[in-house]
């Protein structure tokens, strides 16, 4: 028995380390490379000084919100959720159309202010919060626009499939960072009205996503049997009867994890609105490193958004995973 | 006779036309306000500013320029900064993504779960966050130039690398660090889904031949593998090019950089818009050519 | 034979029917007349054009030239027309075509809730009877990928008669089943006959042709160049390209 445990792990080192002088070669190699990566990790550890986080926690998670109205976030939070609760008990599809707008309306009403509520102005936004809202908000927008365009672009229509396909084409053509650019600078230049700086970035990852989920979607499309909208029409189904109880439920569930992949990589992705003087995690990280107190802190403060960002990322494409193979 | 509003053809053609107006329309609308809001800031579209002065000096250049040449050089400038750092990069990137996706498949634990680690942690983090961490914690915490690290001949300092005499910038070595090791964990999964995508009979078959797992793994596999992979490795070759215009976070004057300074100093939004869509169009477009060619010549010759 | 004494308006007419798909002509100019309550079997080598010529009758196929007109609405490209004679003219396909993501029950019912505007309760009365006459009611909460291709293809069946369909459409219904389930399937589509429904059935199966049908139509080249009464079509057919055939199929 003891003899057993004191074997087992040597045999596996052979086997699994050492077991052709090729990978011995490759083994010690590694193990050269993670000494000096955490040798450096080590000594930058012994200089490092994490009061800058511990100082500015609340910063990061929720920017410079005023503390006296941080239930709106709370509540701004909660009304996805009760509605997704609900839509999931009461299946009936009129709540859709009741429940979805009075809880988007809402959620514009508590995160401006106004009707006897303080306004917000959005530079005081910031922080985690804003990041996840950032990327809610635009995937909730973008979903039925991408829905359109991936319906649009396998229309037989001409006129429609080549204004989809001429969007979608456009947008993945371009970089994130010039569609932000775009809706910063050349949005106040074509409507008539005052839009928010906050607002114009969150319609610029919005117009940005409705492209990418578009071409999700229409995979999704593509990979059903034409056999299945030609039955639904020949029960007398009309086209968006089969649409709505025979091609989407099904194209939807085959997306899924494409659609989270997506949303993983807006997640990651709004850290570009830090460039347009927004403070959502990453700007507000910049805008605590350029205090005289915070200077030179990088490591400890990139560290730890990283590990935020990290932890949301990673989880999420774990939960892809596991839908994809449930799907199969 | 079929009514003419209820034959197919008819509703299908006034749907399209009612389409067809709202876009209309709003492209209408929105050119109108831009007229407006042109004309209240007394501007005239055009690009004649093109020729005027830049005035303002640019870090590294490619080509020789100075800052009484006109805003054409300069922006000429940044596109062939953005063209370096993308195609350097792009090689960069291929070749560790190839060996971290067959690392991913070794049959030694220790270089299976590096590479596994190095997928997982940096393909979910943020390209920004990554190119500032390069750049303000690796390369300027890195000892002054007359004191660099050696990793054979290539000299590593705050200075930026050196490499055999080429002098390479702290900026541009940070983006291409970061585009290189991001997008190389993504062609990392690439490589290894394809590979693992090859029938498993090819590799049996191959060893029963008594080719060396090597050989099995260069002749046999990897040709095949290359061709499942190609389309979505065209893609990632987009998203690098697409993505190396964060270059303005740590201050490379890339194409989107350079721009964004013109348009300050202009205030030319429109002009500037269309010259960034236009370009990052063509290259989008060259590198998906090229790729699509590749791919036409590749399966021509497999039948 | 009873049925075959109509004298009654046909209930599918098809004038001259052509079809191209691009340059390629599919359908030259299709002829086909069945009346209420009439079996038919259309037989033909492979890409003669059956699956396609069927299509047309639900308006899954547009065709360029001719007319057809089913239950004296003309199939032409008014919507309410085309509306009206799917809801006539049911379909059962090779593939089944089944909602993956549907139950069997959900399966039958969504049409007539979502078309007829029939009550769940209403509906699922319906499906249940129906289910019953094909032989599978134990199996109405399933889904359908559970089912066995023959149980499966009966669902199917099930499935368009709960639109109570004028005419039902049989494109290789037992083509992609098993040997041993193909049995199932037929004898469900030899008591519909009996019943009484228009038929127009795409099938091999010589069996139930001889069996069943009260015409057979043999398609060649997008054409009908034979329409006759089983017991002649196979013994003693006219043309030289349905000798040939059923020397091959035979
Ligand atoms: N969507 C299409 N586009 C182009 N050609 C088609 C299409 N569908 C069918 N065809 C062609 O039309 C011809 C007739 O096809 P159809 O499916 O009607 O034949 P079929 O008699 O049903 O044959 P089978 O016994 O193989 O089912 C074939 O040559 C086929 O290749
Ligand atoms: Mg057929």
């Amino acid at each position: 028995m003891n003899a057993k445990t004191t074997i087992k792990p040597v045999r596996w080192v052979q086997k699994n380390l050492f077991n052709t002088p090729y990978n011995a070669v490759l083994t010690i190699l590694c193990v050269w490379i993670l000494w000096s990566i955490s040798s450096s990790l080590f000594s930058w550890l012994g200089q490092s000084e994490w009061t800058v986080i511990s100082e500015n926690l609340r910063l990061f998670l929720v920017g410079r919100f005023p503390e006296t109205q941080l239930w709106r976030m709370g509540a701004i939070v909660t009304i996805p959720i009760l509605i997704a609760s609900t839509l999931v008990v009461r299946r009936s599809q009129a709540w859709n159309f009741v429940l979805i707008p009075v809880g988007l309306g809402t959620i514009a009403w508590l995160a401006n202010g106004g009707f006897g509520l303080p306004l917000i102005r959005s530079s005081l936004w910031g922080g985690l919060f804003l990041t996840l809202f950032a990327a809610a908000i635009s995937t909730a927008l973008a979903f039925p626009l991408g829905l359109l365009l991936a319906l649009g672009r396998r229309s037989e229509l001409p006129v429609i499939r080549g204004i989809s396909t001429i969007y979608i084409e456009l947008v993945r053509g371009l970089p994130l960072i010039g569609i932000l650019f775009m809706a910063q600078v050349m949005l106040p230049l074509v409507v008539p009205f005052r839009l928010d700086r906050l607002l114009r970035a969150i319609l610029g990852l919005t117009f940005f996503n409705a492209a990418y989920l578009a071409e999700n979607i229409r995979s999704g499309l593509q990979s059903l049997p034409s056999g299945q909208s030609e039955a639904a029409r020949s029960l007398g189904l009309n086209s968006i009867q089969t649409l709505r109880f025979i091609i989407l439920p099904q194209a939807l569930r085959l997306v899924t994890p494409a659609i989270v992949g997506q949303f993983i990589s807006l997640f990651k992705d709004t850290s570009l609105l830090a460039l347009f003087a927004l403070f959502e995690l990453t700007g507000i990280a910049r805008s605590i490193l350029s205090q005289p107190q915070f200077l030179g802190r990088n490591g400890e403060v990139y560290l730890f958004i990283g590990l935020i960002y990290w932890m949301f990322c990673f989880g999420l494409s774990q939960f892809s995973k596991r839908l994809e193979v449930r799907s199969s | 006779m079929t009514a003419i509003w209820r034959r197919k053809k008819n509703l299908e053609w006034v749907g399209q036309a009612i389409v067809l107006a709202i876009v209309v329309g709003l492209l209408v609308l929105f050119g109108h306000n831009l007229d407006q809001s042109l004309k209240r800031l007394g501007l005239r579209l055009g690009f004649k500013f093109l020729d005027s002065q830049a005035g303002f000096s640019v870090a590294e250049s490619v080509i020789s320029y100075d800052p009484s040449q006109p805003y054409s050089r300069v922006l000429l400038v940044g596109f062939l900064n953005s063209l370096k750092v993308i195609f350097s990069s792009l090689i960069a990137a291929t070749i560790i993504g190839v060996v971290a996706g067959i690392a991913r498949l070794s049959d030694n634990w220790l270089v299976r779960q590096m590479a596994k680690v190095y997928v997982e942690a940096l393909r979910n983090l943020p390209l920004l966050l990554q190119l500032l961490f390069w750049y303000f914690v690796v390369f300027l915490a890195l000892p002054k130039a007359d004191n660099p690290i050696f990793f054979g001949f290539i000299q590593i300092s705050r200075s930026g690398i050196n490499l055999l005499g080429l002098a390479l910038s702290p900026e541009f070595s940070s983006l291409f660090a970061g585009l290189t090791f991001y997008t190389g964990t993504f062609i990392a999964e690439i490589v290894r889904g394809s590979i693992k995508g090859v029938d498993r009979g090819q590799s049996e078959a191959a060893r029963a031949l008594g080719l060396s797992s090597g050989v099995t793994l260069r002749r046999v596999i990897f040709p095949q593998a290359l061709r499942i992979m190609i389309p979505s490795l065209a893609n990632q070759y987009l998203n690098l090019a697409k993505n190396s215009s964060l270059a303005i976070a740590i201050g490379y004057p890339d194409l989107y950089a350079i721009s964004s300074t013109t348009f300050n100093q202009t205030g030319r939004a429109v002009e500037m818009m269309i010259l960034i869509s236009i370009t990052y169009l063509a290259v989008s477009l060259t590198i998906a050519g090229l790729l699509n060619a590749y791919n036409s010549r590749m399966q021509r010759s497999s039948r | 034979m009873i049925n075959t004494i109509k004298t009654e308006t046909p209930i599918l007419i098809a004038n001259d029917v052509s079809k191209w798909f691009g340059k390629f002509q599919v359908l030259r100019n299709a002829n086909l007349q069945v009346k209420a309550g009439e079996v038919v079997v259309i037989m033909g080598p492979s890409g003669s054009g059956k699956s396609t010529f069927i299509r047309t009758f639900n308006a899954l196929e547009p065709y360029q030239e001719g007319r057809i007109t089913i239950d004296g609405i003309p199939l032409t490209e008014d919507i309410q027309n085309i509306d009206q004679i799917r809801q006539n003219v049911g379909m059962v396909f090779q593939q089944f075509n089944l909602f993956p993501h549907l139950t069997v029950l959900e399966n039958i019912t969504l049409a007539p809730i979502q078309v007829r505007k029939f009550t769940k309760t209403q509906a699922n009365e319906i499906a249940l009877r129906l289910l019953d006459r094909v032989g599978i009611l134990e199996q109405a909460q399933k889904y359908p990928g559970k089912l066995s291709g023959g149980q499966q293809q009966r669902v199917a069946i099930a499935r368009a008669l709960a639109m109570e369909p004028k005419i039902m459409l049989f494109d290789e219904p037992t083509s992609s089943l098993d040997p041993e389930m193909v049995r199932e399937v037929l004898d469900v589509m030899r008591s519909l006959a009996k019943s009484g429904m228009t038929m127009l059935v795409v099938t091999h199966e010589v069996g139930f042709a001889r069996e069943v049908a009260d015409r057979v139509i043999f398609m060649d080249a997008g054409q009908v160049i034979e329409d006759t009464t089983p017991a002649e079509f196979f013994t003693q057919p006219k043309e030289a390209r349905s000798k040939l055939f059923l020397s091959q199929i035979l």
